[in-house]
């Protein structure tokens, strides 16, 4: 056994144990992840506090107001909060080991993250044509930066997503795919939390001032 | 808790049954239900504060601000709940711990932002400020 009594404990043997307790593969990924999620989080947090700061300083050109589409921006939120309930649905399929639903609730979660990104990006390219671009004042700097990032963090979800589908459909509902789509589920979920803060701090509280 | 991962402790040979490792494997699921409780909660927590902005009811923006405001705080809450499915119970409480650290350090980092730099502007000599910066030449 993995237990040694130490010299010198006559009247009562100590036990020790020196091996590691058995660890499943993938215990412990999805706090892993978890924590990974914490950090970028922080790095929301930067961006948001620089947005805070810097939302003011339009150096004479266009602001909040006079730039944001709420119609637009309405739009953008109910494709993000509509593949986040489609996403809980996959995750449900894959619980139930029902393959086909789960790809299939996948490819409905991409259809509206790609409407999301296509609307954001058409938000972008119509800001830059209007002139408001990045480098226009440090409000239109911050607000690129801020947004821009969880525009990509959306892109780097819908690859991993395509990445995921191509897994399941060749090797099935493994463990270790069955792990992988709970961690895009939290990735999927906190960027959805992100949004919340974004529409409501830089849009709907940009066109209230 | 059925898990694949928790199975697959539980065949392994030589498992310490006793040690309470039976929460590693098991990711906290949610059901079709909570999905969709919390769809429905996000869809009327979302579409207050764009009506309100949008249509502008209510005259005074404070007010219009704070009601935006507390949506999006309940909305988070709802989103961590139903669709992150965090509970105080997930990995022994570590993800909580976890999640409560960076409410503390966010809290710190944007709040002191605003605080040091309001401060900064408000003392800054006289049209040097962000808001005047239009008006003097080489305002740098």
């Amino acid at each position: 056994m993995d237990a040694t009594t130490p010299p010198g404990a006559e009247e009562k043997p100590v036990f020790y144990e020196l091996e590691e307790h058995p660890h499943p593969p993938g215990a412990s990924t999805l706090f892993g992840f978890w924590l990974y999620l914490m950090s970028d989080c922080l790095i929301f947090a930067m961006l948001f506090a620089a947005y805070a700061v810097y939302g003011n300083s339009t150096a004479g050109g266009p602001g909040a107001a006079e730039l944001f589409e709420l119609p637009l921006v309405a739009t953008n939120t109910a494709m993000l909060l509509l593949s986040s309930i489609t996403y809980g649905f996959a995750m449900i399929a894959t619980d139930e080991k029902r393959q086909g639903a789960t790809i299939g609730w996948l490819g409905v979660t991409a259809l509206f993250g790609a409407a999301f990104l296509a609307i954001e990006l058409y938000e972008f390219s119509h800001l830059i044509h209007e002139g408001a671009g990045p480098q226009r004042s440090a409000f239109l700097s911050s607000f690129f930066l801020l947004v821009g990032t969880h525009g990509l963090h959306v892109t780097f979800g819908l690859i991993w997503l395509a990445v995921l589908v191509v897994q399941v459909l060749r090797r099935g509902l493994e463990p270790a795919n069955v792990r992988r789509l709970q961690c895009l589920s939290l990735f999927w979920h906190f960027l959805d939390v992100i949004w919340i803060g974004v529409f409501t701090f830089v849009y709907l509280m940009g066109v209230l001032k | 808790m059925s898990s694949a991962a928790d199975q697959a402790f539980h065949a392994a040979p030589d498992s310490h049954d006793d040690h309470g490792h039976d929460d590693h494997g098991g990711a906290p699921h949610g059901s079709r239900r909570g999905y969709v409780t919390g769809f429905l909660l996000s869809v009327v927590l979302t579409a207050i504060p764009f009506a309100l902005v949008m249509t502008g009811v209510i005259a005074d923006a404070r007010i219009t601000a704070g009601i935006v405001i507390a949506a999006a705080v309940v909305q988070i809450v709802v989103h961590m709940i139903y669709f992150l499915h965090m509970s105080t119970k997930s990995e022994e409480g570590w993800t909580m711990m976890a999640l409560i650290f960076t409410i503390i350090v966010v809290v710190i980092t944007i709040s002191g932002s605003i605080w040091v730099m309001y401060n900064m502007n408000t003392n800054m000599m006289p049209g040097m400020g962000p808001d005047t910066a239009t008006m003097t030449s080489g305002g740098m």
